[in-house]
């Protein structure tokens, strides 16, 4: 008999991704699919889909979904939240949707150290409109709206989300997390894991930011746009726990 | 059954909890902030009862939307700048076909506009609001007693056809008082909330609430399935009251608080011999067309006349009824000013001499 050494997580749906070649947004979801299944709580999950590349969300992960406006992510949850306390209540949100048009949403469901889950996606542009400048765009990155690099006199500076939500003293955890490599993927699944842990244990408010790429966008290679997770964003985004209220 | 003297706002706040209303999200904006301050002193003693201010009405909608896909009854208010916040949120609500309720206690506009009430988010609220097609249910009280019993209703309504509610009063209904009583509205048989994201408990298949439909095609079947409900809605829930019309020779139409004024001015016009009657629409979406369109149709109606706290915003469903049979005029005061009898008195008697 041959034995499974390699397996689909139940918490994931049979549809197939539409993700770009290369793109980490796929195993960000399986890395969630996979907490999920190993704490069994996919029968009590409510995952809420963003706006932004991950939008079809709701097809792929196999439990309750409720797609949400661009940024409303948190919003939503937090209706949810309120209404079913003991389900399991996550978002999965884009830099775009977090981190500009969200931005209150955000700031105030951690604010209320809402007990859900958040996985934040930070891949330092719009990918699903084309490649645009987000917020957490690096100084000098070229998108379609910073054609000669982000200028930061014109557009600020790249703004750290975790470090920010870090500093409200109602958050319960927040780390930030990558996925260029095996060793960084099994760091951000015990993170991810930890994150629907404290909601299961009602500790409240967790956020994981996934340092993720764009290949599309970015306009590398899949392995080229790894290596630049490593070598540009890492130094801009530090990896590490901002803050866990366990210590 | 007991009367109680109310005040609009906290009358209905009372409605939406004997509604079984559970769950209020809202935002402070004057002239309705009774309501989520009742909410607020009186959900947290219900079990489960959830009051939460959110942090703008962009939030609180978002969190209605959320709630009301979880299967809850669910409230909000605000009113008119903030329900133009509200309406990214309830184009969404409208297009995963969620029942909730919103309140709108509507002040002078546009923009940050003053705080006096006013009629002039009809547009708003009939004709759109958000992106896309859709449309609300819309009642318009006129009556502390008719906004109690239409907010019960609502909820009802909501459920039964998966659709957003608005009750559509205005700051002089909200901040005026008069006895009220809670009659619970008739029982209707309301549909299983069988959609509804609470986990799926491994019982059945994952559930969605959506609105995105990237093939056009498909969007235009869901589209087109929306609109026959509307259908239905059309059919079964349009309401209007009529008062005196049988032999008049000019009708007013009017909602609301503007509607409570037309009904002093017709004991007036009659002192002057003028047989004056009074179209009220209680749906404003629906809207009363074929009502307006009978009276249109009568040979003793000469005129008619639509009294609005607007620059003119009802006044072309009424055209749309009256479908050219009969001169229309219109009559409004806008900006928070309430028009007075005398004033409106005086534009039926204008029409009856140039008539
Ligand atoms: C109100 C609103 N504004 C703008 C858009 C267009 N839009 C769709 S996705 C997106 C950006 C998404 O970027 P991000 O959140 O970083 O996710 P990614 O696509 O990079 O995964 C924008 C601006 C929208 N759908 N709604
Ligand atoms: S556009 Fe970028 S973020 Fe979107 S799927 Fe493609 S690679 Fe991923």
């Amino acid at each position: 008999m041959m034995k499974v050494v390699f397996d689909k997580p139940k918490a994931l749906s049979d549809t197939p991704f539409h993700y770009c070649p290369g793109c980490t947004h796929g195993i960000i979801h399986r890395l969630v699919a996979e907490a999920m299944d190993e704490l069994n709580i996919k029968d009590k999950a409510i995952g809420v889909a963003p706006v932004g590349c991950s939008v079809f969300a709701y097809k792929y992960f196999n439990c309750d979904m409720h797609e949400a406006a661009h940024g409303r992510a948190p919003a939503v949850a937090t209706g949810i939240k309120r209404v079913l306390p003991d389900n399991i209540v996550f978002t999965y949100q884009g830099d775009g949707d977090l981190a500009s048009i969200g931005t209150a949403e955000i700031v105030h469901a951690a604010a209320r150290n809402e007990n859900i889950t958040v996985i934040f996606v930070n891949n330092a542009i719009y990918g699903m409109t084309g490649g645009q400048m987000a917020p957490t765009t690096l100084i000098g990155q070229k998108t379609t709206t910073s054609p000669y690099g982000r200028d930061p006199k014109m557009t600020g500076l790249p703004i750290k989300m975790s470090e920010m939500l870090a500093t409200l003293d109602s958050t319960y955890y927040i780390e930030r997390v990558s996925v260029h490599d095996v060793k960084h993927i099994k760091q951000a699944k015990k993170a991810i894991k930890k994150a629907f842990e404290n909601q299961v244990e009602n500790k409240g408010f967790s956020l994981v930011e996934v340092l993720s790429t764009c290949p599309t966008n970015w306009g590398l290679s899949p392995a080229e746009s790894l290596d630049w997770v490593k070598d540009s964003m890492i130094p801009v985004y530090p990896l590490g726990v901002m803050k866990d209220s366990d210590e | 059954m007991e009367k109680v003297l109310m005040k609009g706002n906290e009358a209905i706040a009372e409605a939406a909890i004997q509604a079984g209303c559970k769950y209020f999200f809202g935002y402070p904006i004057t002239p309705q902030n009774e309501i989520p301050a009742y909410m607020a002193k009186k959900l947290p003693k219900i079990d489960g009862g959830v009051f939460l201010q959110a942090e703008s009405e962009v939030s609180a909608i978002n969190m209605v939307y959320g709630a009301a896909g979880a299967g809850a009854r669910v409230m909000t208010s605000s009113s008119s700048p903030g329900i133009s916040l509200k309406q990214e949120g309830i184009s969404y609500i409208a297009g995963a076909a969620l029942p909730c309720v919103i309140v709108n206690i509507v002040r002078g506009g546009p923009g940050l506009g003053g705080i006096q009430p006013a009629q002039s988010d009809y547009f708003q609220s009939v004709k759109g609001g958000g992106h896309g097609d859709y449309h609300l249910i819309v009642y318009a009280p006129s009556t502390l007693q008719e906004m109690v019993s239409l907010t019960m209703e609502a909820f009802d309504i909501a459920d039964l056809y998966r659709n957003p509610v608005m009750v559509l009063g205005d700051g002089m209904l909200g901040q005026m008082m008069e006895p009220v009583s809670f009659e619970k509205p008739p029982a209707r048989e309301l549909p299983e909330k069988d959609w509804s994201t609470t986990g799926c408990d491994g019982s059945r298949k994952p559930n969605v609430i959506n609105s995105l439909y990237i093939d056009p095609e498909e969007l235009e079947i869901e589209v087109n399935k929306t609109y026959k409900k509307y259908e239905v809605i059309k059919e079964n829930e349009t309401r209007y009251e009529t008062y005196n019309c049988e032999d008049a020779d000019i009708i007013v139409a009017a909602y609301g608080t503007t509607a409570r004024i037309v009904k002093s001015v017709i004991d007036m016009a009659k002192e002057k011999g003028v047989k004056v009657g009074l179209i009220r629409p209680i749906t404003i979406w629906p809207f009363p067309y074929a009502p307006v369109e009978a009276y249109a149709d009568k040979d003793h109606v000469k005129a008619f006349l639509t009294v609005e706290m607007s620059m003119g915003q009802m006044v072309e469903d009424i055209r749309l009824g009256v479908k050219n049979k009969k001169p229309v005029h219109f009559y409004g005061r806008t900006g928070g000013m309430v028009p007075t009898p005398d004033d409106i008195l005086s534009e039926i008697l204008k029409i009856v001499e140039e008539a």
